[in-house]
């Protein structure tokens, strides 16, 4: 317990610290108070949430195609459950009750006073999903975890844990959602992921905010050898404000990282989004694409690569779209080397749609309205390496449903 | 009912038609008449104006009308832009097609197809077969861009195909599959209904070993300046070169 004081003590410290990046937030504005929610057994019981909005979180109603489901509505857990064994999912703060090991995971991969949303996070009640998987386990159906966000004003505070142990593979499918009517409201998400030996993790995020949303998820990943760790990320409804800078520490020879980003900034909205890697063992691989599209919002895309040994491959895409006046994409790649043998590269591009594209698609009956939706919809299509079969068609269908209503 | 005879009589008909590339005259006053299932051939030194000419039927905003106008089934399609002209019956192979990131090939045959049609064995015949699900022209060679062009043509079934140096980059292998392809897009085995029409730039003329023309026009500083038995220009070219076509009064 020494060490959870300690851990206060630095929250407390940090708790008046601004970010980096993205606009700082007035804390003591958001004064929403959540409402009740009842545990449900089953999804199909769940009436605290409609079904389109639960699509809207990427959420199959039914389980099907699922290994288990974790739905939080503001601060409570409605529903927790893994359907297979080997693995685990619970609320964090009943994990933490329950496991005393969990603890050397708490705030080891984020640093509790990295700001002062972290630090908000520890010093206010919080929920969030704990998800393991067992030395070994396997399971081709990914577990799906839905956040949303119901009531004006309120911060949603989480702090998840993800552990793959040794030789496991777990695939999370997972939603952040809010009612479109809320005029105002704050999500705060400490993520910290546990790659071990040989284990992998996709992990496939959509986010579905509201245009009075805030949101500043907080997220770090820790791979040991031979482990690998798959980012999607998928932003294109409106929001306030978004900021986010997840970084992956490939600590073990061989591990390997990637971030996929795809992002839409609605007009008004304001999106800081970056990944990086650092890479401290050989042998470890690092990518990171991203494809932003603004359509009146503005963009900073950051990507940040730092090989700290020799043998490692590393290499960043960051490609952007303005398609109208007055907005505006930053692309920051940064590339660090700090040994002879490191190889690492990157590519940038900023730009509007290429007419010589539009013109192609048109000749071949397309009108300049269906040409311009093509080419931006397959600029926003990752090929994305390495994602099973079934995530790789759930991600379509995220994005999708996204498109949309985003383009 | 003189306009409407001849209207069944040619497919498109330019006359005198002015092209500016920006703000430069490349075309300066060509007529043409195709009618219903023939072929033409267009021959030109470099920097004729070949390019445009069939950049500017299909209505690419760079290519600027000043002058004249293009009937196409006897309409007046000289302003319409390039989608409206696919869609009464015009395609055209690109010559050095952009790349479509993130659309595949087989996604552009879709585009282009009007009813279902067996992509696998269309793609198969134009030995395309693994590149479907590639991004269309995304490391493609020069003569599997061609490739491509024509499986996408082929897709769209045109009415008037316009195809710029459909040989060019292709390999001797695949010379006799693109020649085949193209006959097939100008229904060469069809002799009496044949209705589809065709106007190929050529450099080499290779291509007429494969599709036969029915006439043909050389183009020369913008204009037309020469128009006859295409086997003979041909001839005449590999003989005499451009310069003589320039200076030819025939």
């Amino acid at each position: 317990m020494y060490a959870l004081e300690e851990i206060r003590e630095r929250a407390r410290a940090a708790a008046e610290k601004p970010a980096l990046y993205g606009s700082d937030l007035d804390l003591c504005t958001y004064t929403g108070e959540a409402g009740e929610c009842a545990y449900v057994e089953s999804l199909e019981e769940l009436e605290d949430l409609e079904d389109e909005e639960l699509a809207r979180a990427g959420v199959e109603k039914s389980g099907r195609e699922r290994s288990g489901s974790f739905v939080q509505i503001d601060g409570t857990v409605v529903h927790s459950k893994a359907l297979e064994k080997g693995l685990e999912i619970l609320g964090s703060r009943e994990a933490l009750e329950r496991y005393d090991w969990l603890w050397d995971y708490y705030w080891n991969a984020v640093a509790v006073d990295a700001d002062k949303y972290t630090a908000d996070v520890e010093l206010n009640p919080y929920e969030g999903y704990f998800m393991r998987a067992m030395p070994g386990s396997r399971t081709i159906y990914p577990l799906q975890a839905c956040l949303y966000i119901r009531e004006p004003r309120f911060v949603q505070r989480v702090h998840n844990i993800i552990i793959a142990e040794e030789g496991s593979e777990l695939h999370i499918i997972t939603g952040c959602a809010s009612k479109h009517e809320i005029e105002m409201g704050l999500h705060l998400g400490v993520s910290e992921f546990y790659v071990k030996k040989n284990a992998r993790i996709t992990f496939t995020m959509v986010h579905n905010w509201a245009e009075g949303m805030d949101v500043r998820p907080r997220s770090a990943v820790v791979v040991e050898e031979g482990g690998l760790f798959m980012s999607n990320y998928i932003a294109m409804e409106a929001v306030r404000s978004l900021q986010t800078y997840p970084t992956a520490r490939l600590v073990g020879e061989g591990a390997t990282a990637r971030f996929n980003s795809v992002l839409v900034a609605q007009p008004g909205s304001e999106l800081d989004v970056g990944s990086r890697v650092v890479l401290s063992a050989p042998g470890c691989s690092a990518e990171i694409v991203s494809r932003a599209i603004t359509k009146g919002g503005d963009i900073v895309a950051r990507g940040h690569l730092k090989g700290e040994v020799g043998g490692i491959k590393a290499h960043l895409e960051c490609h952007g779209l303005i398609l109208e006046k007055g907005a505006s994409i930053f692309a920051v790649p940064e590339l660090e080397g700090g040994d002879p043998d490191v190889d690492m590269s990157h590519e940038a591009a900023v730009g509007k749609i290429a007419q010589e594209e539009v013109e192609y698609l048109m000749a071949r009956g397309l009108s300049k309205e269906e040409a311009t939706a093509t080419i931006v919809r397959g600029f926003l299509n990752v090929k994305i390496e390495g994602l099973p079969p079934l995530l790789e068609r759930e991600m379509h269908k995220m994005m999708e449903l996204s498109e949309q209503k985003a383009l | 009912m003189d306009e409407r005879s001849e209207e069944r009589e040619n497919m498109l008909e330019l006359q005198d038609l002015a092209v500016s590339v920006e703000g430069k005259e490349i075309l300066s006053g060509v007529d043409l008449e195709i009618g219903y299932g023939e072929t033409h051939v267009l021959f030109g030194p470099n920097g004729s104006g070949k390019t445009t000419l069939l950049m500017a039927l299909m209505g690419f905003p760079r290519y600027r009308i000043t002058r004249g106008r293009i009937l196409f089934c006897g309409e007046d399609v000289t302003t319409l832009p390039p989608d409206a002209r696919a869609r009464r019956g015009m395609g055209i192979m690109f010559q050095r097609p952009p790349t479509v990131r993130g659309v595949s090939l087989q996604q552009m045959v879709s585009i282009c197809s009007r009813d279902d049609l067996d992509m696998k064995s269309l793609a198969g015949d134009m030995n395309l077969d693994g590149f479907l699900t590639r991004d269309v022209n995304y490391g493609f060679s020069g003569g599997e861009i061609k490739r491509s062009e024509l499986l996408q043509l082929q897709a769209q079934g045109p009415d008037l195909v316009l195809l710029d140096e459909p040989e060019s980059g292709v390999d001797m292998e695949n010379l006799q599959l693109v020649g085949k392809a193209i006959r097939r897009l100008l229904q060469k085995d069809l002799v009496r209904k044949r209705s589809k029409s065709g106007l190929i730039i050529t450099h080499t003329g290779y291509i007429l070993d494969y599709v036969e023309a029915d006439h043909g026009h050389v183009l020369c500083e913008g204009a037309i300046v020469c128009s006859g038995n295409p086997r003979e220009q041909l001839e005449g070219i590999r003989r005499y070169g451009f310069e003589e076509c320039a200076t030819c009064t025939r």
